[in-house]
């Protein structure tokens, strides 16, 4: 099933043009041809940005099944192919049977805390192996201890959300320690608004994150509003918040720290407005998206296919195991787990 | 609208929170008409028209987050708010600062609504801003300003205690609402006629339907 996925062509080079060549998808850039792909191997296109498609190309991924989804250069997704057979409305379909079905939902739900308990804590022991142990850090881990031996004994959707919300807290106690510079400082989390750096800087790797995600689920055909964990709202993207679960820390705040504590940040990358708002600034918007397109790219080994897989992949792939266990096809929805 | 820009409007609308402050622009929706804050908030609708298009227009034009000396006054436009205690967040078109005390004023284009309903509806707004910046600067706030665009005109509000009990019961109101499954019943009256949710609302069909009943 990777492979059907990892069979999607990713385009992100801009002013590029596809175009259909015999069986073959040609990538063309002003006349020079880059590469040529057959169709046959082709499962998706997703292209970002500034990318021509030839109305022939398109016509032969509808006919063929092939997936074409059209991204922002930033990420964020706003259009699919739709090719006249789909299975989007039986997939919907599941989605909602299992939001309406509580031992589904309740399962779900638990396996996305699971992925965040399990990756918090992987970021808390890189922490304490690296530079030894905090009382907050000691205090952190344990209770993500108590949080995993919870976790399957949670009855209801605010159990679970306790269980999430106890461990979340001690991470963010935590989470201060994890700064290894004097420029910064780390006092709780706090949003709407972020009210010193290092919550405008976690608040806007969140929000990039949470296109990725939004952008998969929609990848796949799945309403990136029916969340399990999260409580339904009009305009809000439940199920992407879910899935964001399973990659807030081993990836935005990875990400978050590695900025501050290597000083790509600094304090002149911030704006502080009366009152005590605080804001990345433009130059600063500008890093922290150049870090986050770089972490995109990088591999990692991914612990169920054993295939180096991008980054920036690894939403899509959890929102197709997500697709396929509730259409039935996988009995279980394994959250991602870093290593 | 592409890159960074998407991009931060939705950072400064950080996801995931539990506990979700309102909007303060809610309060002068619900002030208005309780439907149409409903049909915002709970249903997820939002239609512009040429008055909401305006209003856009003209906050764009104060929309610019940086501090100026204005005649000795220090003008703050588009200054986030909050209010920890309230539960609310927003943003204020202007904020001035006379001897460090804040003065929000609130910029409305034009006269699409009834006069007195949007002169309450502006003024319970300005002072659940007033609010926010009491609690924001631990300093009492004791007027503001709403900015008519159309007049040209400058209107002082006090922030009496009548009106912070009003703001206090309108917020009161609109979180009872939010708690419940129903959109409230439509206007139907003079209101109607200038709002951008008129085509989603469809005031008139309850009466409508009524009528086709009582024919058969």
């Amino acid at each position: 099933m990777v492979s059907e996925l990892l069979n999607t062509l990713y385009v992100q080079t801009q002013g590029v043009y596809l175009r259909l060549e015999g069986d073959t998808l040609r990538i063309q850039h002003e006349e020079i041809t880059l590469r040529n792909v057959p169709l046959h191997h082709l499962g998706g296109l997703v292209v970002f940005g500034n990318v021509l498609i030839s109305p022939f190309l398109l016509q032969r991924c509808a006919q063929d099944g092939i997936e074409v989804a059209w991204f922002t250069e930033s990420g964020r997704f706003f259009g699919r192919l739709a090719p006249p057979v789909s299975g989007n409305v039986l997939l919907r379909q599941a989605q909602y049977r299992a939001l309406d079905t509580p031992s589904t939902r309740l399962y779900l739900a638990g396996r996305f805390v699971e992925g965040k308990l399990r990756n918090s804590r992987l970021v808390l022991q890189r922490a304490v192996r690296e530079r030894g142990e905090t009382e907050a850090l000691v205090r952190a881990l344990a209770e993500h201890e108590a949080a995993l031996r919870a976790l399957p004994q949670a009855r209801s959707l605010d159990e679970v959300r306790g269980v999430e919300g106890n461990a979340a807290s001690a991470y963010f106690a935590a989470f201060g320690d994890l700064l290894l510079t004097e420029d910064f400082s780390f006092n709780g989390r706090n949003k709407r608004p972020p009210r010193d750096p290092v919550n405008a800087l976690l608040g806007f790797v969140y929000a990039l994150l949470l296109t990725q995600c939004t952008a998969a689920l929609e990848g796949v055909g799945l309403d990136p509003q029916g969340g399990f964990l999260h409580a339904l709202r009009p305009g809000r993207n439940a199920l992407a918040l879910d899935l964001m679960e399973e990659f807030r820390a081993w990836w935005a705040d990875r990400l978050a720290l590695t900025l501050l504590n290597r000083k790509q940040l600094t304090r002149k990358h911030f704006e502080e407005r009366p009152g005590g708002a605080v804001f990345l600034n433009e130059e600063g918007r500008k890093v922290v998206i150049t870090a986050f397109q770089n972490r995109r790219q990088e591999t990692v080994q991914h612990p169920l296919f054993k295939e180096p897989v991008p980054v920036g992949l690894l939403p899509h792939i959890q929102a197709r195991l997500l697709a396929r266990y509730l259409r039935g096809d996988l009995p279980q929805y394994p959250p991602f787990l870093a290593r | 609208m592409d890159g960074e820009d998407e991009l931060l409007t939705e950072a400064l609308e950080d996801p995931g929170g539990s506990q979700e402050p309102l909007p303060i622009s809610a309060l002068a929706q619900y002030t208005y008409c309780p439907r149409r804050a409903a049909l915002i908030l709970l249903e997820g609708e939002w239609e512009d028209n040429e008055y909401t298009l305006r209003g856009a227009r003209a906050h764009e034009e104060v929309d610019l987050p940086e501090g100026l000396l204005r005649e000795g006054v220090r003008v703050e436009r588009a200054l986030p708010l909050w209010s920890e205690r309230l539960g609310l967040v927003g943003r204020a078109d202007v904020v001035e600062f006379l001897e460090g005390v804040p003065y929000p004023v609130e910029h409305k284009v034009g006269r699409r609504w009834p006069r007195e309903l949007a002169q309450r509806a502006a003024e319970v707004q300005l002072c659940a801003q007033a609010l926010c910046l009491e609690e924001m600067f631990g300093l009492s706030v004791p007027v503001g300003a709403i900015f008519s665009r159309a007049e040209r005109r400058r209107r002082e509000v006090a922030f009496t205690p009548g009106l912070r009990a009003a703001t206090l019961a309108t917020l009161e109101a609109l979180r009872a609402l939010l708690g419940q499954e129903r959109l409230p019943p439509p206007a139907a009256d003079a209101r109607c006629k200038h709002c951008s949710l008129l085509a989603v609302c469809m005031p008139h069909l309850p009466e409508a339907l009524k009528g086709l009943e009582d024919g058969l």
